[in-house]
């Protein structure tokens, strides 16, 4: 025990003293948080509309000043024709092309469900999903509110085609992606601390060659381990509380599960994290090779965390791997203890896989950390 | 001297790496409070006998005793009566002499009185005590590695290995250093001790010179030279080294 605390104050002597690391340690997530949380946001301010007119009725009147009531939608074209309006999509003149059909209005009226053609353009396939959903909510919403205004509708026939529509707003109206994403980032942050700067820390001592000091040193493996990965389980924890504060003070991120769960669900991450930088030290000689499959694995397991993507819309192959990935476990956790309140129970799932995933690669790499090579 | 106990023992210790065979068979014993030179050309396989010796490298045959311990299986005892100076330097350039010294004294498990006042013992005898908090980095070379060996004795261990020691340090230096060898020696202390230079090898009680993995010689400095009528150990080495049959082959 005594041993470990020694190598302990030993590395953060070390880190602390590392005049181009504080500056990494300190300021990169600040810049983090601030810049990644706006910028990978894909939140949907403005939509451009094309509008091809051919009833020029009330009702498609009334329907044009339903979508753009909010300030989402911009109609900014008037097409004569539905060819034009296709053009405007593939000049990206516009994102939407919306046609309303001739008789719209008497059909409306008659209760015979007129035909609305909506063209997405789809090269953004996230973008287009939000605009096709909102475009269908507001011409349901002005489908109801139509009919209930022409009280006279006849013999119910209408009323038929008045869809319930608040269930389609699950997209969230206010859209405030910045803390949906401000826990990823968080994630992000606590595990690029533990992948790159423990293992590289070990590797370093390979490269500079006190490694072998330390090797016929009557230092054992538990000693070496914990001394090494301790220090770094601390700063990311650190980290991660200044994370915290920072996102509860700047994006002001609902705070409506227990603080504790978040970071006894980190705690036992970072044991995953950590020992993942351990395994990689022990199979690499340079902080170069170190660092390029620190890199290869951290843009895996971030592409595929369901920060950017859900997970649900991935292939069942990728969705397989996802399984695999300790990132996407965190973030589901943080996003609904902190999000939804979700209590210990709610995510007892996600945390045995987690404690499954740190038992199973600290051993791993616990086995491969030797003093002595064959 | 070579008569007392012997603390190290090597019996056809062989470690082959592949098809080849850095140390080929290697027999030799070292006795208590001797100075014993380990010779040869880069490559010869100094560094793979020593670090199979210290435990670093586990031997492919063969038998070893360090400080009555088995190399094979016993290596963590051994590690506890040993000291090592590797080739490379081993103090962290980032910490300072003392939070090195201190370090490793810990590491040897020196309880904090104990530990005091060896750091101090350490510091005083190498007039360092003034420098205690500056950072190794900006040390001298030759102070770095004075420290390190002081620091590789700071548990007292009955045997210190050192991988050339004195490369790239000026002569007075060299001569300091030797002062401190024969000073631990004369404690009792068992030298190992490998070097490229001949005049060094002239302060040993004992040398043996490795040729391809093998060891080629061994005998008191004066014994070598009578055997091959040589009037320098120089003389000595180079003989052995482009013997008969070895032509080239002593690179790597």
């Amino acid at each position: 025990m005594r041993t470990i605390l020694f190598i302990i104050q030993k590395e953060f002597l070390q880190i602390f003293r590392n005049k181009q690391m504080l500056p990494i340690i300190f300021v990169m997530p600040i810049i983090q948080l601030f810049v990644l949380v706006h910028a990978a946001n894909f939140e949907i301010r403005s939509i451009r509309l094309d509008v091809n007119d051919m009833d020029r009725s009330q009702a498609s009147q009334l329907l044009q000043q339903k979508l753009v009531a909010g300030d989402l939608f911009r109609i900014v074209n008037t097409s004569a024709t539905a060819m034009e309006g296709r053009r405007s999509l593939a000049e990206a003149h516009a994102d939407v092309a919306l046609v309303i059909p001739h008789n719209f209005e008497r059909e409306l009226r008659e209760g015979k469900n007129p035909v609305v053609q909506v063209s997405v353009d789809a090269l953004n396939g996230f973008a287009a999903g939000v605009s096709q959903s909102y475009i269908a909510a507001l011409v349901q919403e002005f489908n109801a509110e139509y009919l209930a205004a022409i009280a006279a509708a006849p013999r119910g026939g209408g009323q038929a085609a008045a869809i319930d529509l608040s269930s389609s707003f699950w997209y969230n109206r206010t859209m405030e992606y910045d803390i949906f994403m401000a826990p990823g980032i968080l994630v992000v942050l606590i595990t690029m601390i533990g992948l790159f700067l423990a293992g590289m820390n070990i590797v370093k001592e390979k490269e500079s060659g006190t490694i072998e000091q330390l090797n016929v040193t009557p230092i054992n493996r538990v000693q070496f381990i914990a001394g090494k990965l301790l220090p770094f389980w601390l700063l990311a924890l650190g980290e991660l509380s200044f994370g915290m504060v920072f996102v509860k003070l700047v994006f002001d991120v609902p705070f409506l599960g227990s603080i504790a769960l978040v970071f006894a669900a980190a705690a036992i991450y970072l044991v995953v994290i950590l020992s993942l930088g351990l395994l990689i030290s022990t199979v690499t000689e340079t902080q170069q090779q170190a660092m390029f499959i620190a890199w290869f694995i951290m843009v895996i397991f971030i592409l595929m965390s369901g920060m950017f993507t859900p997970i649900e819309s991935m292939p069942d192959w990728a969705q397989s791997i996802s399984r695999g990935n300790p990132v996407a476990y965190l973030i589901e956790i943080i996003r609904r203890v902190l999000l939804k309140g979700a209590a210990a129970g709610d995510i007892a799932q996600q945390l045995w896989v987690l404690s499954g995933m740190a038992g199973g690669v600290l051993l791993l790499a616990g086995l491969r950390q030797r003093k002595s090579t064959a | 001297m070579a008569e007392n106990a012997k603390v190290i023992t090597a019996d056809k210790l062989t470690k082959r790496f592949g098809a080849f065979t850095a140390v080929d068979a290697i027999s030799f014993e070292v006795g208590a409070g001797e100075i014993f030179g380990f010779l040869g050309a880069n490559g010869a396989g100094k560094t793979t006998a020593m670090r199979m010796l210290t435990g670093l490298l586990k031997p492919t045959s063969g038998r070893a005793g360090v400080a009555g311990y088995d190399v094979f299986t016993q290596s963590e005892n051994i590690k506890r009566r040993i000291g090592y100076m590797s080739q490379r330097f081993s103090l962290y350039e980032d910490l300072t002499v003392y939070e090195n010294v201190r370090f490793y004294g810990a590491v040897y498990g020196l309880r904090s009185e104990t530990l005091r006042a060896k750091i101090k013992a350490v510091l005083e005898e190498l007039d360092l005590t003034h420098a205690r908090n500056t950072l190794l980095a900006e040390l001298p070379l030759g102070w770095k590695q004075r420290l390190a060996f002081s620091t590789a004795l700071i548990h007292d261990p009955a045997i210190v290995f050192l991988d050339e020691p004195t490369g790239g340090v000026d002569p007075i230096t060299r001569r300091q250093f030797w002062e401190m060898i024969y000073e631990q020696a004369e404690r009792g202390t068992t030298i190992f001790v490998t070097t490229h230079y001949m005049d060094e090898a002239e302060y040993c009680d004992r040398v043996s010179i490795m040729v391809d993995g093998r060891i080629a010689a061994l005998d008191t400095p004066r014994g070598l030279k009578q055997t091959f009528q040589a009037e320098t150990m120089d003389d000595v080495f180079v003989r052995l080294v482009r013997g008969p049959k070895s032509s080239v082959e002593a690179g790597g």
